[in-house]
């Protein structure tokens, strides 16, 4: 189990959230018409081993949608930020 | 075998009555199933795995390969638990494992005679490849003679649960290490959880004499931590998994006896532990020895003799060999000698550490050097060992024998989250490797096998933890306990752990009061030997077992290395060693080194196997705790629940909800009461609870443009006061779901989803305004629960309306197709949009949740004489159908807006979610599905969902050209009909298709027309 450290409700076991995937993929303007870019942004994925950061929502709880920073090879969370501040 | 007058901690003025196969026997509280079985003179318990060999009771730990057994009876039946591990209780029933008719003569102990045929790969070898039948034959035969315990048929009536735990600091295993953490992480302030498999905390302290010193350090210790409130302590709790983020599944046993359901008290109990740091302090197992027999009853590890006597006063032999190559064995020689038994030692290596041989001398023991065990005599108990010496060999009479190859420390649950053990040489064995942040080791489980030193690392990383977690209270030093150990193993290394700096406070030991002393060095040795046994033995005198619980020997891991399965995991799975309940405790290592040899590599060359969780085997039902049956997982229930239940309907899972499938009223089964109420709908009217719908309100005064770009179909140009269908898509294009939104306001919208996607959208929209939008200022809530919401469907349905709502204007002008009307219920907000999902002119109904009952009653009772009745899903799926609407099969999360021929719904806009990729070249492909309606040919017979199409005459062969969706029979046109999803190319109405359902052998001929079967001009709805 992970626990994630929510920057509202604090520490929660992971079964409490949502998994939304990468969040270091940039999602185009919506209405950019760049066939190429929404491509990108839907199905190329880099896959690291090591550092990743990912969105999770927090669903059964305040259901703020979270950037954590997870290193894949041991799960270890090195950061959880609001998604509204992560992108400000 | 006898139990002695005094001594250990059992509780002589409690004595216990309990059944071993069939005989009553009797223990003491403090007794565990094997103590009692030994002090009654049980040295035969069971039967092994493959061979029917006859096995003795070999550890007084969760390490036992051979003592398992069954406990209970009927519903409470558990098999193959360690004798060892079961805590002796007043009328407990056990029984010995697969033997038949009797321990003492087993019929299928000539399986022995055959040995040469069930070695390593022989089912494999037999009964694959072109003699693969054979096993068809004699899978019944050979699965009845191998095996374990047999489970219980009956239901268990016993209750467990899942509880969820806290802690700072969490410390597994109660020996000096984990005791010593406990009370340093307690003392600096930390909220301590301490875990013991054990019914007693104290670990190996508990086999030291009982009138030693340990016993009081333990009494001193215990009486501290008892005094801590911030220190928990738990026994009879196994720690069987490390989780991620420093998480511990727990099992807590109920005490001594059966627990009493009608108490409310658990049998098991899993208990998630969340924990901020972990000290390990798991302790050491021992190794065994390999050699011919050496799984004959009477032969036993030296630790779990020395646990026998010193802890449940039990001498398990008066003659006694003890075979070792370590230093560690000799405590349990002169234990045993101090108890009156006559004990010789035989150690493998030359020069034995020489404070060893003096204390030797003094207990009147003689210790043969260079002296290697070989083989034992005797069937079903050991009567006399074959030693082989550098002068010959020499057979030489004993009742017992313990054994020691030295100490496994448990890394077990260090390696569950991945982290590989290190392998020590000086050792030869694992130790934990490079663990992450926060999680500490202590005393065995580090290689270093000494007290004093456990109790000084236990404290070490108890106050280190603690640290780590913010409680930082002085700490006083630790006591210290010098137990004089010399652990010398073989080849000269030292089990020892590393020097420390500076004396030790002292408690007890040193005679002078002097501080304690590090363990003595002593002479280098060398045995030259091997310690897991020589083959050669084995070939002439009987098996040498490497995994007794497994019946794996030396010859088999030989063959394993000859047939090319020389990688561990390949060994594991080619012999199936360590694959038994007890998972290899005692063997891997052991197996790891001989295929090591047979190689020519280092052991750390040759790699472990993984460790995965369970430590120890857990129950399923502690597992599962209360969530079974009807507590399995929560039912969601609308407003009108009670209303449908004590009105004949026939309630149905769908997915969270339940709802009304159809109700009794309509006929007594499923397919007479769905047509019925059909007919009600399109004849007269159907009322029917579409709480479930999802419903979200969407403020702000960005709302309308979040909603244009959210739906292929825009809605910012939405009236107020009126409602719009709309599609939403994945980012890939996807169509992603469906539903009705209405504009209550300039900035206010309320939407509703299927469903069965409530949850999906809310959360979708959630992270668009959170990640991608965040300069959209709208808000969206779920409002699903607040909402009662039902629907009055038919022709008769204004009328119905109208006599409900006499103060609302529902004329045609009034509230239109797509109209809307607010209003007010009991003080409620009133909403009635008017649309149809049927095909038939339609009104939903939307007020609080808690007049929702109020609501459905006042309708039902407006309806009746229009001749309107509830109607369930059922109907409301079929009647779905007959109008060509698309739901959940249809939006399956693989087709397009194309695909269900909805393209027109996004007309020329851009801009929306999955517009660009909607726009994909191989979403036009001609072999992309179409949506289609299927109308069967076949008088008698009906489509089925999920049947494959292919064209007449085409080989049935394949995916086919698609597949029917949903079906129903329509009584509008007295014929089976369906939807169904067909290549593009071959969509063609009119056109002949037939559908085949291969897994019942049925084919059936249908025609291809369009998806509306019914009203397809809309007269129905708009009129």
């Amino acid at each position: 189990m992970l626990r994630i450290e929510c920057p509202y409700c604090g520490p929660r076991d992971h079964d409490e959230f949502r998994y939304g995937g990468d969040a270091s993929v940039i999602r185009p303007v919506h209405d950019d018409a760049d066939f190429e870019a929404w491509y990108r942004y839907v199905f190329v994925r880099e896959n690291p081993a090591g550092p990743h950061r990912e969105y999770w929502q927090h669903v059964i709880g305040c259901r703020q949608w979270l950037v954590v920073g997870r290193d894949t090879r041991n799960h270890e969370i090195a950061s959880v930020r609001s998604a509204r501040e992560a992108r400000a | 075998m006898r139990r002695l007058h005094e001594g250990g901690r059992i509780d002589r003025s409690r004595p216990m009555e309990f059944i071993f196969d069939g005989k009553a026997l009797a223990g003491y509280r403090g007794d565990t199933l094997a103590s009692a079985l030994l002090a009654n003179g049980f040295g035969l318990v069971g039967r092994s795995f493959k061979y029917h060999r006859p096995r003795g009771i070999y550890s007084a730990g969760p390490e036992e390969p051979n003592a398992l057994v069954t406990v209970g009876a009927r519903g409470r039946r558990e098999p193959n638990l360690p004798a060892t591990t079961v805590e002796l209780a007043d009328g407990l029933v056990a029984e010995s494992q697969n033997r038949w008719p009797s321990l003492k003569f087993d019929i299928q102990s000539v399986n022995g005679l055959f040995a040469p045929f069930l070695s390593a790969g022989f089912y494999y070898k037999t009964f694959m490849g072109p003699t693969r039948r054979a096993w068809m034959v004699y899978e019944h035969f050979i699965r009845n003679a191998a095996g374990l315990g047999r489970a219980g048929e009956e239901p268990d009536p016993d209750r467990y649960e899942v509880r969820n735990l806290f802690a700072d600091v969490a410390v597994i295993g109660a020996g000096p290490a984990g005791l010593s953490a406990a009370l340093a992480a307690g003392e600096a302030g930390a909220k301590v959880v301490l875990v013991e498999q054990d019914f007693l905390a104290g670990g190996t302290l508990l086999s030291e004499p009982a009138d030693g010193e340990a016993r009081a350090w333990l009494s001193v210790t215990l009486a501290r931590l008892a005094h801590m409130p911030n220190v928990s302590m738990m026994t009879r709790t196994t720690a069987f998994g490390a989780y991620d983020s420093n998480v511990l599944g727990l099992v807590e046993r109920h005490g001594s006896g059966t627990a009493d359901p009608a108490k409310g008290e658990a049998r098991q109990m899993v208990a998630l532990l969340r924990a901020k740091t972990m000290v390990y302090a798991t302790g050491s197992i021992e190794r065994p020895l390999t050699f011919a027999n050496n799984d004959r009853p009477g032969i036993m590890l030296a630790s779990a003799a020395r646990t026998y006597l010193n802890r449940f006063a039990v001498l398990a032999g008066t003659r006694v060999m003890v075979a070792t190559d370590n230093d560690s064995a000799y405590s349990a020689a002169f234990d045993l000698a101090a108890a009156g038994a006559e004990v010789t030692i035989a150690d493998g290596r030359a020069e034995p550490t020489h404070e060893r041989l003096e204390q030797s001398r003094h207990w009147g023991i003689a210790v043969r050097r260079k002296s290697l065990i070989s083989n034992a005599l005797g069937r079903h108990a050991v009567r006399a060992v074959t030693l082989s010496e550098p002068g010959g060999t020499i057979t030489l009479k004993c009742d017992l024998v313990v054994v020691s190859g030295g100490w496994s420390p448990t890394v077990h649950l260090t390696c569950h989250l991945g982290v590989r053990p290190v392998y020590r040489e000086d050792i030869k064995d694992f130790v934990p490797g490079k663990l992450g942040a926060g999680q500490f080791v202590a005393g065995a489980v580090t290689g270093g096998f000494i007290t004093a030193g456990a109790i000084e690392e236990g404290h070490r990383a108890g106050a280190e933890a603690a640290a780590f977690c913010g409680a930082t209270k002085s700490v006083q030093p630790p006591f210290s306990l010098d137990l004089a150990e010399i652990n010398a193993g073989p080849n000269g290394s030292h089990f020892v752990t590393s020097p420390r700096s500076g004396p030790l406070p002292h408690f007890v030991g040193g005679k002078d009061g002097s501080p304690a002393r590090r363990p003595q060095d002593s002479l280098p040795t060398r045995s030259g030997e091997r310690w897991f046994g020589n083959r050669k033995a084995e070939l002439t005198k009987g098996k040498a077992f490497i995994d007794l619980q497994m019946d794996v020997t030396v010859s088999d891991v030989a063959l394993a290395h000859r047939e090319g399965y020389e990688s561990v995991e390949h060994l594991k799975r080619y012999t199936t060693l360590g694959m038994g309940a007890d998972q290899g405790k005692t063997s891997n290592v052991i197996a790891i080194s001989a295929m090591a040899g047979l190689r020519g590599m280092a052991v750390p060359d040759v790699g472990t196997t993984t460790f995965r969780p369970p430590y120890t085997p857990v129950a399923v039902g502690a597992l599962a705790g209360r969530s079974q049956r009807h507590l399995y997982k929560p039912f969601r229930r609308t407003p009108m629940h009670d209303w449908h239940v004590a009105n004949g309907a026939q309630m149905l899972e769908t997915g969270v909800w339940m709802r009304p499938s159809f109700y009794l009223a309509s006929g007594r089964d499923v397919d007479q009461a769905y047509p019925a109420e059909m007919r009600m709908v399109r004849e007269a009217a159907g009322l029917m609870d579409i709480s479930t719908l999802g419903k979200i309100d969407v403020q702000g005064p960005d709302a309308a443009e979040f909603l244009d770009r959210v739906y292929v179909n825009g809605f910012a140009k939405l009236p107020i006061g009126r409602a719009r269908y709309g599609i939403m898509l994945r980012d890939d294009g996807i169509v992603f779901d469906d539903g009705t939104t209405m504009r209550l306001s300039e900035r206010h919208f309320f939407m509703t989803t299927s469903t069965a996607k409530a949850a999906d959208v809310m959360s979708r929209l959630e992270f668009l305004l959170d990640t991608a939008w965040p300069g959209l200022r709208v808000s969206v809530t779920s409002v699903t629960d607040e909402w009662a919401a039902m629907s009055v469907a038919g022709p008769t349905s204004r009328e119905i309306l109208a006599a409900a709502f006499p103060d609302l204007n529902v004329s045609n002008e009034a509230l239109p197709h797509m109209g809307f009307l607010e209003g007010r219920y009991r003080d409620k907000p009133l909403r009635i949009i008017r649309l149809s999902f049927s095909g038939e002119r339609a009104y939903e109904i939307y007020t609080g949740a808690s007049v929702g009952k109020e609501m459905w009653c006042r309708l039902i009772e407006a309806g009746t004489p229009f001749g309107q009745k509830p109607y369930g899903v059922e109907a409301l799926g079929a009647l779905r159908v007959e109008k060509g609407h698309v739901a959940g099969p249809e939006i399956d999360g693989r087709t397009t807006l194309d695909d269900l021929g909805l393209s027109r719904m996004a007309g020329k806009r851009s801009g929306y979610v999955g517009d660009v990729l909607g726009r994909r070249e191989a979403l036009s492909d001609p072999a992309r599905p179409r949506l289609v309606g299927l109308r069967c040919l076949e008088p008698g017979k009906r489509l089925s969902g999920g049947a494959i199409l292919f064209r007449p005459g085409e080989r049935m062969h394949g995916h086919g050209l698609g597949r029917i969706t949903s079906v129903t029979y329509s009584p509008t046109l007295d014929a089976s009909v369906g939807l169904a999803l067909i290549a593009r190319n071959a969509a063609e109405e009119g056109a002949e298709i037939v559908a085949a359902y291969p897994m019942k052998g049925q084919t059936v001929r249908a025609r291809i027309v369009s998806p509306i079967f019914l009203d397809p001009k809309g007269e129905r709805l708009h009129g």
